[in-house]
């Protein structure tokens, strides 16, 4: 089969493929196709995160029943610690403390192992990222996804304790929901911020535990900001309390617990939330959709 | 090929164009991978003294351009560590070209689905996701099941598909992820290998499935250490050595040169 003189001959690569419209293998996608690929993908990202969940208890005997059972040891582990042994309730009554407490661990946790797995999951999937097609936001959204399924399985477990604590269902509890679809929204845009930088640097699943830590302690998970920072100047307490984290577990925390009000708040607590889930959801999307057609390399 | 007799002549109809592409893989070699905390942090930190500490660059694709036309079976041979693979990704617009530039008719797609499957997972699990991450949709999946199972033949000595894939047999599981692998449709495929996997029947079973693909497919790449399988179903060789295009001609002529370089 000798090729024929062709008219095509004279053309360079470029010309050729201009000529019978094919395009750049692996070039990026506008941001309005991408999403629409992205929303095409919406049953793999949630059956990669439904899968991860499951695979991650498959050889344990008890199995899936762990993933009720990590969350209950975690609170009992808090609730000796904090409650029993150091007493850092400090002006709270125990019956709002270890609501306070568990909820704050639980909600920092949703965030926290969201940007873990946000880290790895370019870095640590190269295998899939070389061998398929498919947005590469499917990733970060996926591991967020999974660590949402996590954290509701959590909330059985922080239910029943705010409920033996004393606070029993009320309309106010259903203020919950749109406070985790937001901590949520603010979680998935990190994670894909996380995602590209540890693509690019995949140290940085090493640094990350110090970084979450410092957050931890600053988020006012184990202690009340306003109560433990009264003799600093007042400014130091406002940053605090309107860092992501912080915001997030106390709408939940006000949600749930009686004995939590409206005065433990920052003002516009709402505002602010919406505002950072919009601000870091979006940035951390656009972000990561920037280097979409350079994950895999190296 | 039928599709190019139908064509006239001279207007052979190119599916994807290779412009001097150059790929380079950077490798984190220093301090062995996973330390400790500490010693990640001190690593970040010496990184400002220049980036070629600690990472090396492999050149792995140096400088390869060709043109491949619709209706064509394309064979890649050349060594281990040739390139061969790499080029395959690259095509598919998985792995990103450090310069040069390749263009495709419409989204080439590997055969492969490895990596998407889990361990943990059952069978039936895995070929769901399977399906889904080779982007196929729910109904598909539902539709082809059957067949995907089937064809693999995993459940010939008992109910199989139930049980987590880490407790098929090695040669289990290569049948059951081709079969997932196989089963959808493609533009562009190409085929990095999977010709030697499973028992003779379903070698048999398997090589005659790549033949429907190819008559789907508009262009199919094959990637194989066998030269009987190159011979047998490609029309054109690329050889590929140290990165570099060595030859690309019909496949007599280069498996021919190839036998006499490597002394077989």
């Amino acid at each position: 089969m000798s090729p024929a003189p062709s008219p095509d001959d004279g053309l360079s690569p470029s010309q050729l493929a201009a000529k019978y419209g094919l395009s750049v293998s692996g070039a990026r996608p506008g941001l309005v196709s991408y999403v629409r690929q992205l929303w095409g993908r919406r049953h793999f990202i949630l059956a990669f995160s439904q899968a991860k969940l499951t695979a991650q208890y498959s050889q344990a005997k008890l199995g899936q029943l762990w993933q009720v059972a990590t969350p209950l040891l975690n609170a009992a582990v808090y609730l000796v610690i904090f409650g029993v042994i150091l007493k850092t309730s400090r002006g709270m009554p125990m019956d709002v403390y270890i609501p306070f407490l568990v909820t704050g661990v639980f909600a920092f946790t949703f965030t926290q192992s969201s940007v873990m797995a946000g880290v790895r999951s370019i870095s640590g999937n190269l295998g899939l990222v070389r061998a398929l097609h498919f947005p590469r936001a499917s990733l970060p959204i996926s591991f967020a996804l999974q660590q949402l399924q996590q954290l509701l399985f959590s909330m059985i477990v922080l239910l029943a304790i705010v409920v033996g604590f004393g606070s029993y269902p009320a309309l106010s509890w259903l203020l919950a929901v749109p406070a985790l679809v937001l901590q949520f929204v603010f979680n998935t845009g990190l994670a894909m911020i996380m995602a590209r930088l540890g693509a690019k640097t995949p140290d940085l699943a090493q640094l990350m535990p110090f970084i979450m830590r410092t957050w931890l302690y600053a988020s006012g998970v184990m202690f009340s900001i306003p109560v433990m920072l009264a003799d600093k100047p007042a400014w130091i307490a406002e940053v605090l309390m309107y860092n992501p984290a912080a915001v997030y577990m106390d709408l939940i925390r006000f949600a749930l617990i009686d004995g939590y009000g409206s005065e433990n708040l920052p003002s516009h607590v709402w505002a602010a939330g919406l505002g950072w889930a919009v601000l870091v959801g979006f940035a951390g999307f656009v972000y990561f959709w920037k280097a979409e057609e350079r994950y895999g390399r190296g | 090929m039928a599709e190019n007799n139908d064509n006239m002549a001279g207007a052979r109809v190119p599916t994807v164009i290779a412009d001097d592409v150059h790929i380079v893989y950077r490798v984190n070699a220093g301090g062995g991978g996973r330390g400790s905390a500490t010693a990640a942090l001190s690593r970040i930190l010496r990184r400002d003294k220049g980036e070629s500490r600690g990472v090396r660059k492999v050149h792995a694709v140096r400088g390869v351009s060709f043109t491949a036309y619709r209706g064509e079976a394309i064979g890649l041979i050349g060594s281990n560590g040739s390139g061969k693979s790499t080029l395959l990704r690259a095509i598919a617009g998985l792995l990103p070209a450090e310069s040069g530039k390749v263009y495709t008719d419409g989204q080439p797609s590997l055969l492969g689905v490895n990596a998407a499957l889990m361990n943990d997972l059952t069978g039936e699990r895995n070929v769901i996701l399977g399906g889904l991450a080779m982007g196929m949709s729910r109904e598909e999946i539902r539709e082809r099941y059957q067949g995907i199972v089937d064809f693999s033949g995993i459940n010939e000595k008992g109910d199989f598909i139930t049980l987590p894939m880490r407790t098929y047999s090695s040669g289990m599981a290569a049948r059951l992820r081709f079969s997932i692998a196989a089963a959808k449709d493609h533009d562009v495929l190409m085929i990095d290998e999977a010709l030697a996997t499973g028992d003779r029947r379903f070698q048999i079973r398997s090589e005659e499935r790549i033949r429907e693909l190819r008559k789907e497919a508009g262009t199919v790449f094959l990637v194989s250490h066998s030269n009987k399988s190159i011979r047998d179903t490609c029309d054109r060789v690329l050889w590929l050595e140290k990165g570099e295009l060595l030859m690309d001609g019909p496949t007599d002529e280069v498996i021919k040169a190839y036998e006499k370089e490597t002394g077989k």
